[in-house]
C-alpha cells in the first residue's frame, strides 16, 4: 500500500515536472524574446523603458542564455511564489488569476462528484434492469452525452433557456454578487449557480462511466457466485450491492484517475461559452494577446491541480476498494 | 447450407470473420453507411456547394433558411426559389428581408458556378445546383446565410471536408505513434516497457485543452492555411496516441502466449515474420475498432480548438469555425440557424461511436 502511494506520488511529481517544462516552452514559443515584446507594449501605452532597465530584465529572466538556464531561473522564482507579471494587465500574474483558479477547481470538483453520483446508481440500475424502458432511455442519454461535445451542449442549453425563459444562464454569480466581497450570501449564490454548469461539464464523463459500469456489472451478474448468493436466500438488493457491484467497481476505479484531467480540460471551454469566471476565458485571452507569463502560469496551475486531484481520487479509491490496497502490496 | 457455411467459416480469414459478425450488428451497419456518405459528401463538397463559400455580400447578411419549391404553379416539376428583397428599416437600420413569391428564380442542375478543383486533379465549375439568371442577392439559401452574407450550406459542405480529413490525418499520425510505441513496449518489455508505460500515464493525466491551446496559439500568424492545418493535426495527435498504444501493447502481450505464435517460433520464423505475418492480421480488426473510436475524439478536438479561435483560422472553414459564429447569445437570438452546423457534428460523432462499438464487438469473432 505504501509502495502504491509512493509510486503514485512519484508519477505525480514527474507529471508536474513535465507540465512545468511544457508551460515554459509555451512561454518561450512566440518569436522574439519577451522583453522586446514587453518593451514594445510599454512604449505603445506611452511609458518608456531605459536600456538599463531592459538589461536588468533580460538578466532577471536569463535571456540569451541556454534554454535550461532560463528554465532553471524561471522555476526557481516560481518556487518562491513569483510567477512574473502579466503584460496585458500590468499586474502580477497571481493577482490577475486571483479567485479564478479556485472557482475552476470548485467547478471541476463539483462535476466530478456529480459524475460519480449519477453514473454509479444509473449504471447499476441499467445493468439490473437490462433492456427495460429506463435502460434504453439512459443508454440514449448516454450516447447523446458522448456525441455532443460539452461546449455544444452549453451553447444549445444557453439558446433554449434564452428562447423559453428569456434569461441568460451564464455566470456563477448573480449580477449584484459578482463584485461583492466573499460572504455567506455570496457562497449561497454560488451554490445556486453551480449545478447547471457542473451538469453540462459532467454529462460526457457520466455517459462513459455509465456504459462501463453497466457492462462490468452485467459480466459479474452472470457469475455462479451470484446464483449461489440467491440460492442462499439473500435479498435481491443484498445479492447485487454486496458482491457484484463491488467487484464491478474495479475497472471503474482505474478510469476515474483520467476523469479529472478530462473535466478540468472541459471546464475551460464550457466556461468560455457560459461566461464563467474561471481561468478558461482568461487563458484564451492571454494566449490571443500573447501574454505569455499569464498563459504559462495558468497552464502550469491547471496541470498541478489535475495531478493533485488525480492523486486524491486515487487515495479515495484505495480507501474504498480493498483489492487495490492489497494488490499493490 | 449449414455444411457449406461451416466449411467457409473454417477457412475464412480473421478479417472475413470480423466482417461477417459485424454485418449482424444493424446499428453499426447503418452508422457505417452514414460515415461513408459523409466522406462521399466531403469528396464532392465543392460540387454540392451552391455558391462560393468565401464570397461575401452585404446584401445577403443573415437571411433565414429558404425552402426550395419543387413544383411550379401549373404543377410541373421545376424547382425554384422565391426572390428575396431586402429593405432597410429606417428606424433600426436593420435589413429586413421579404420573400417575393411572384418572382421565381429557377434552379439549374449541373450548371456552372465558381470554379474549383475536383479531387485536386482537374478544374471544373459544374455544381449540383445553381440558379438560372440570378439577380444580385439571389441564392439557394437552404440553411440561411451568416453575417457576411455567405451561404451556410456551401460553407458547411467545405467545412465537412476539412473537419473529416483532419480526423483522418490525425488518426494516421496517432496510429503510427501508437503502433510503434505500443509494439516496441510489448516486444522489448523490461525497462523500455516501463518507460513507455510511464510516459503514457503521464500524457494521459495531463489536461489536454490548455496544452493544445498553448501550443496552437504559438503558431505563427503568417503561416498558410495548409501549414496551420497540418500543425493543428500534429498537435492534436501528439496527445491522442496513448489509447492506441495501450490497445496494441495489450493485444501483443496476449498474443505472445498463443500456441500459433510459439509454433511459428519453433518453425524458425523470423521475428519480423511472426509480427507481421502471424500476429498483426489477428489483431488488425482490434486496431480498426480503436481507430474508429479515436476518430470522433479527434474531430471534437479540432472543432473545440477552432471554436475557441485557436485552431484553424479564417479563411479556412471547418465545423469549429462555423460554430464560432454561433458563440454568443446575441447572435444566436438574431440568427438561430447558425446552430444548424452543430447537427452534422453530432451525427458524425454518434455514427463513429456506434461503428466503433460494432467493430469492437466484431473484433473477437470467436468470442
Amino acid at each position: 500500500m505504501i509502495a502504491f502511494i509512493t509510486r503514485r506520488l512519484l508519477l505525480g511529481v514527474l507529471t508536474v515536472w513535465l507540465i512545468s517544462v511544457l508551460s515554459f516552452v509555451i512561454i518561450q514559443l512566440p518569436p522574439g524574446d519577451f522583453v522586446d515584446a514587453y518593451i514594445a507594449q510599454l512604449s505603445a501605452s506611452g511609458s518608456q523603458v531605459s536600456a538599463a532597465e531592459a538589461d536588468s530584465l533580460r538578466h532577471l529572466y536569463g535571456l540569451g542564455e541556454p534554454f535550461y538556464v532560463q528554465y532553471g531561473k524561471w522555476l526557481a522564482r516560481i518556487i518562491t511564489g513569483d510567477f512574473g507579471e502579466s503584460m496585458e494587465w500590468r499586474r502580477p500574474v497571481t493577482e490577475v488569476i486571483g479567485d479564478r483558479i479556485w472557482l475552476t477547481l470548485l467547478l471541476s470538483f463539483a462535476a466530478l462528484l456529480l459524475t460519480w453520483s449519477l453514473a454509479l446508481p444509473i449504471g447499476i440500475f441499467s445493468a439490473v434492469r437490462q433492456y427495460s424502458f429506463a435502460d434504453y432511455a439512459f443508454t440514449l442519454i448516454g450516447f447523446i452525452g458522448i456525441a455532443v461535445p460539452n461546449f455544444l451542449l452549453a451553447l444549445v442549453i444557453m439558446y433554449f433557456s434564452f428562447v423559453w425563459f428569456g434569461t441568460s444562464v451564464g455566470g456563477l454569480f448573480s449580477a449584484e454578487m459578482t463584485l461583492a466581497p466573499w460572504s455567506l450570501a455570496k457562497v449561497w449564490d454560488l451554490m445556486k449557480h453551480l449545478p447547471l454548469p457542473a451538469l453540462i461539464l459532467a454529462l460526457g464523463g457520466t455517459a462513459q462511466l455509465i456504459r462501463i459500469m453497466r457492462a462490468n456489472l452485467l459480466d459479474e451478474l452472470r457469475r455462479p457466485y451470484v446464483v449461489t448468493a440467491r440460492a442462499k436466500g439473500l435479498s435481491e438488493t443484498r445479492v447485487i450491492v454486496k458482491y457484484p457491484v463491488r467487484a464491478a467497481l474495479n475497472p471503474f476505479a482505474s478510469n476515474i484517475a483520467y476523469l479529472f484531467p478530462y473535466l478540468v480540460s472541459g471546464s475551460i471551454i464550457v466556461s468560455i461559452v457560459l461566461g464563467l469566471p474561471t481561468v478558461g476565458p482568461l487563458l484564451v485571452k492571454a494566449l490571443v494577446a500573447q501574454d505569455m507569463f499569464l498563459a504559462g502560469t495558468i497552464v502550469l496551475l491547471l496541470g498541478v491541480m489535475t495531478v493533485v486531484g488525480t492523486f486524491i481520487s486515487d487515495l479515495v479509491l484505495m480507501w474504498v476498494d480493498p483489492r487495490i490496497r492489497h494488490q499493490m502490496d | 447450407m449449414a455444411q457449406i457455411d461451416s466449411e467457409k467459416y473454417a477457412v475464412a480469414t480473421q478479417l472475413q470473420l470480423t466482417w461477417w459478425r459485424f454485418r449482424r450488428h444493424r446499428l453499426a451497419m447503418v452508422s457505417m453507411v452514414l460515415v461513408l456518405l459523409f466522406y462521399l459528401l466531403a469528396v464532392f463538397a465543392d460540387f454540392l456547394a451552391t455558391t462560393d463559400p468565401h464570397a461575401t455580400d452585404a446584401r445577403t447578411s443573415y437571411i433565414a433558411p429558404q425552402p426550395i419549391h419543387l413544383f411550379d404553379d401549373d404543377g410541373s416539376f421545376r424547382p425554384h426559389v422565391s426572390g428575396i428583397k431586402g429593405v432597410r428599416d429606417m428606424r433600426t437600420f436593420k435589413l429586413v428581408y421579404t420573400v417575393d413569391p411572384s418572382r421565381k428564380v429557377y434552379i439549374d442542375f449541373f450548371g456552372r458556378g465558381y470554379s474549383y478543383n475536383l479531387f485536386g486533379l482537374f478544374e471544373t465549375d459544374r455544381h449540383l445546383m445553381t440558379l438560372k439568371n440570378p439577380e444580385r442577392g439571389d441564392g439557394i439559401f437552404i440553411m440561411g446565410t451568416d453575417l457576411l452574407g455567405r451561404d451556410l450550406w456551401s460553407r458547411l459542405m467545405v467545412a465537412t471536408r476539412v473537419s473529416l480529413t483532419i480526423g483522418l490525418v490525425g488518426v494516421t499520425i496517432s496510429l503510427f505513434l501508437g503502433v510503434l510505441l505500443g509494439g516496441v513496449s510489448a516486444v522489448y518489455g523490461g525497462l523500455v516497457d516501463t518507460v513507455i508505460q510511464r510516459i503514457i500515464e503521464v500524457v494521459r493525466s495531463m489536461p489536454t485543452i490548455p496544452l493544445w491551446l498553448g501550443l496552437a496559439a504559438a503558431l505563427p500568424n503568417d503561416w498558410s492555411v495548409l501549414q496551420i492545418y497540418f500543425a493543428i493535426t500534429i498537435i492534436i495527435s501528439l496527445l491522442a496516441w496513448t489509447d492506441l498504444a495501450r490497445v496494441v501493447r495489450g493485444k501483443f502481450l496476449a498474443l505472445k502466449e498463443e500456441d500459433f505464435v510459439m509454433a511459428a517460433e519453433l518453425a524458425g520464423a523470423s521475428q519480423g515474420r511472426i509480427i507481421f505475418r502471424h500476429m498483426l492480421p489477428s489483431f488488425a480488426s482490434h486496431i480498426i475498432a480503436a481507430v474508429s473510436l479515436a476518430l470522433p475524439a479527434m474531430i471534437i478536438s479540432e472543432t473545440s480548438l477552432s471554436f475557441l479561435g485557436l485552431g484553424l483560422r479564417p479563411p479556412a472553414i471547418s465545423w469549429g469555425i462555423l460554430l464560432q459564429d454561433a458563440q454568443n447569445i446575441q447572435t444566436l437570438a438574431l440568427a438561430p440557424w447558425l446552430l444548424l452546423s452543430a447537427i452534422p457534428v453530432v451525427v458524425v460523432i454518434l455514427a463513429f461511436n456506434f461503428l466503433g462499438d460494432g467493430l469492437r464487438d466484431a473484433a473477437d469473432p470467436y468470442g
